[in-house]
């Protein structure tokens, strides 16, 4: 099993968020979570990165043969968990370049693999940037400041490929973008999509789902995954809301 | 903030000074303690006219009726100049050596240790280097190359000897010794520092640097550097300094001076990292600096850029007298504090001729039980037209132990002045490091390169050979790490 998680109980604050959550996911699947607002989808996503906020009442998680809870932010990261933000943050006076170069080569130290030269970086990310549509010009800037929305989102998608991670969670990447935007990003995780990696979305909204297709769509509410199945659920929801849930 | 960020900033404040080590050499020392016989001994070692003594007496007068300048928001012992030796030379230093074959091979390791190799063929490609151990300067490199453009690259003492007449002119001309304490005091007890000239029309083809270090135990150092831009020249000049871990306090008193001529521009960079003292507040460099730079002629420029990291306090204002009309002064600096170190830096910069700009950007960061203080005052005099200044302080606080301050005096005679002042103080934001982490890197890395970014619009303006070693202090004063 490549992602397991397995009663996952969570609290912040003492407010009960997840409630005994299961969730598998194998190599090469695509996996969606939809639910209404409030039910837990961005603390799952928070807690399979390690953000510190939370409390773990219960439960276990498996990546990659490894106890998830052992590992730090860093460590998960350069195992290969990506987490594409819902808010990406800015942070003034980095540049984009020096900081993704300094990420992968984290992960390659991690993996005991060669570092990646100044050049052969720059060339990747530009050979990468333009895949994704991205201007040259954005590059140039610091990290997600001063960019619209939709920027932001793409540059996270331009961090995922990048990064090539084998875990991808996508924490409603969706939101706050028009069509346009939402197919250059649903391109870029199409195009990152082997039989080796797999994909967590989190989408409140079906329409995502028109453009990446998921091998299982679940239903999360109130802290607990209460439907699985295919993307039939998709067409459901999209059709009678999350009422009958 | 969260446990992990707070065993971090454990492990930063950790400091772990690199430039620690002592060189053992034998030393040869005036008596301890501050007076009359002192300041002869200092002269005669060095050799001096009979106007230069009388100067430093003169100064010394002023010194024993002043009182040490309190307006700081610092806080340390009373200074006892009675405990301090103000003159140490390794032995044999009566004359500067000619060449490096003369010079003990101890000090040469000493800073090929501190990165500053002496042999010029190993020299930074492009850089000419004096070096000042103690009280006397060790080797001065490029210099032949330098006086073929009629540069003069020499030792403040050697100035003295050879070029009396332009030390008569300017020496004290911009900080006169009755100034403050701190400047009588190093008038009247200097000891080495550099002397740069550029003649008219020359744009001095290298940088210009000078490395101090202080290894003696007791002793203070009085560096005096004095640098003249004549009619149009430019030169660019870069000091570092380090010292080695003690656990008593130790007094650098330095006097810089420059002077721009008409059209004529001076760039002046520090990298300032005496040792700060350990994570209890033990030991460390008192730094108690006096810069100002004379832009005397039309259209002239002076811009300091300072990278402050070091010393237990740091009581520093490099400023500049903006006589000449249309001329420009540039103040850029970023003050780091760790653990108890405290800083008290900024700037002055007076307009007085027409049309003159300044530009002052400073950027503070604190960390542990730090406190950091910008303090500057733009006064514009009455015949300052149409006169300009920016400025921007921004305050970066790591923790919750640390303080930040900002201090800006504004005095404006001039009705036409117009002045623009930005000013913020911010946390180091958990969602940032959240973000980088998420990316794989560590902590550490996470909190240099938020840092780095902070400090970016100062780091750049460094001469580019030293913007990368700037980049790795900085990261080295977060973390605490043997670089």
């Amino acid at each position: 099993m490549f992602l397991e998680i397995k009663d996952l109980s969570v609290k912040i604050e003492n407010k009960n968020i997840l409630k005994g959550l299961n969730l598998n996911i194998n190599k090469g699947e695509v996996h969606a979570i939809m639910g209404p607002n409030g039910s837990g989808k961005s603390t799952l996503a928070n807690v399979l990165a390690g953000k510190e906020d939370y409390e773990i009442l219960n439960g276990k998680v498996n990546f990659k043969d490894n106890d998830l809870f052992d590992l730090n932010i860093e460590e998960r990261a350069q195992e290969g968990l990506f987490l594409a933000f819902q808010y990406p943050v800015e942070i003034p006076g980095v540049n984009i370049t020096p900081f993704l170069h300094s990420a992968i080569n984290s992960k390659k130290k991690r993996m005991n693999e060669e570092e990646i030269d100044n050049l052969s970086f720059a060339k990747l990310l530009k050979s990468k940037a333009s895949d994704l549509g991205i201007n040259i010009d954005m590059l140039k800037r610091s990290v997600n400041t001063g960019f619209s929305g939709g920027e932001k989102k793409r540059y996270e998608i331009l961090q995922m490929s990048i990064l090539n991670p084998d875990l991808a969670i996508l924490d409603e990447t969706d939101s706050g973008l028009d069509i346009d935007a939402l197919k250059i990003v649903t391109d870029g995780v199409n195009k990152l999509k082997t039989k080796d990696n797999s994909f967590l979305i989190i989408t409140h909204y079906q329409k995502l789902l028109d453009y990446i297709k998921p091998d299982y769509v679940h239903v999360m509410v109130n802290g607990s995954i209460v439907k699985s199945g295919g993307s039939e659920i998709a067409a459901e929801i999209e059709k009678d809301g999350f009422q009958k849930f | 903030m969260n446990s992990e960020t707070l065993n971090t900033l454990d492990t930063y404040s950790k400091n772990k000074y690199k430039y620690g080590f002592v060189t053992d050499i034998d030393n040869e020392k005036s008596k301890k303690g501050l007076n009359e016989d002192t300041i002869r001994f200092i002269s005669l070692k060095k050799n001096e006219p009979d106007w230069m003594l009388e100067w430093r007496l003169k100064s010394y007068s002023k010194w024993k009726k002043m009182k040490q300048p309190k307006w700081a928001n610092l806080n340390f012992p009373e200074i006892n100049y009675q405990d301090i030796y103000y003159y140490s030379a390794p032995k044999g230093f009566e004359k500067k050596p000619k060449n490096l074959s003369e010079v003990d091979p101890k000090l040469i390791e000493t800073y090929n240790k501190l990165g500053i190799p002496l042999e010029e063929q190993k020299v930074l490609a492009g850089v000419a280097v004096d070096v000042v151990f103690d009280s006397v300067s060790v080797a001065t490199t490029y210099k032949g190359e330098l006086e073929k453009l009629g540069i003069i690259f020499c030792s403040i003492g050697e100035a003295i000897q050879k070029h009396p007449d332009l030390i008569k002119k300017y020496l004290g001309s911009v900080i006169p010794p009755g100034d403050h304490s701190f400047s009588a005091l190093n008038s009247a007890v200097f000891t080495d520092g550099s002397f740069v000239y550029i003649p008219e029309g020359v744009k001095c083809p290298m940088e210009l640097s000078t490395y101090f270090r202080i290894n003696a135990e007791n002793t203070g150092q009085f560096e005096r550097t004095l640098i003249i831009a004549d009619k149009g020249s430019y030169v660019s000049y870069l000091e570092g300094c380090t010292a080695p871990k003690r656990d008593d306090n130790q007094l650098h008193a330095a006097n810089v001076e420059l002077i721009a001529l008409e059209d004529a521009e001076i760039k002046y960079s520090t990298v300032q990292n005496w040792y700060p003292g350990d994570e209890d507040g033990k030991g460390g460099i008192y730094n108690f600096v006096t810069k100002r730079g004379l832009c005397a002629g039309k259209n002239s420029k002076i811009s300091w850029t300072q990278v402050e990291t070091g010393s237990a306090i740091t009581w520093k204002y490099p400023s500049c007298i903006l006589k000449g009309d249309n001329s420009i002064g540039e103040f850029y600096s970023v003050a780091i504090t760790n653990n108890f170190q405290q800083a008290d830096t900024g700037t002055k910069m007076t307009h007085i001729g027409k049309n003159t700009k300044s530009k002052i950007i400073s950027k503070g960061i604190s960390l542990g039980k730090s406190q950091n203080t910008y303090r500057g005052e733009v006064s514009f005099l009455r015949k300052a037209d149409k006169a300009r200044n920016y400025t921007q302080c921004d305050s970066l606080l790591v923790g919750n132990q640390c303080g930040a301050h900002t201090v800006p005096y504004i005095d404006s005679k001039n009705n036409t002045a117009v002045i623009e002042h930005e000013a913020s103080t911010s946390k180091i934001n958990e969602d940032q490091l959240y973000y980088c982490r998420q990316r794989g890197l560590s902590h550490e890395e996470a909190v240099s390169l938020i840092v780095n970014g902070f400090c970016k619009q100062v780091l750049q303006e460094l001469p580019m050979e030293f913007a990368v070693e700037a980049q790795k202090l900085v990261s080295i004063s977060l973390e605490g790490s043997v670089g």
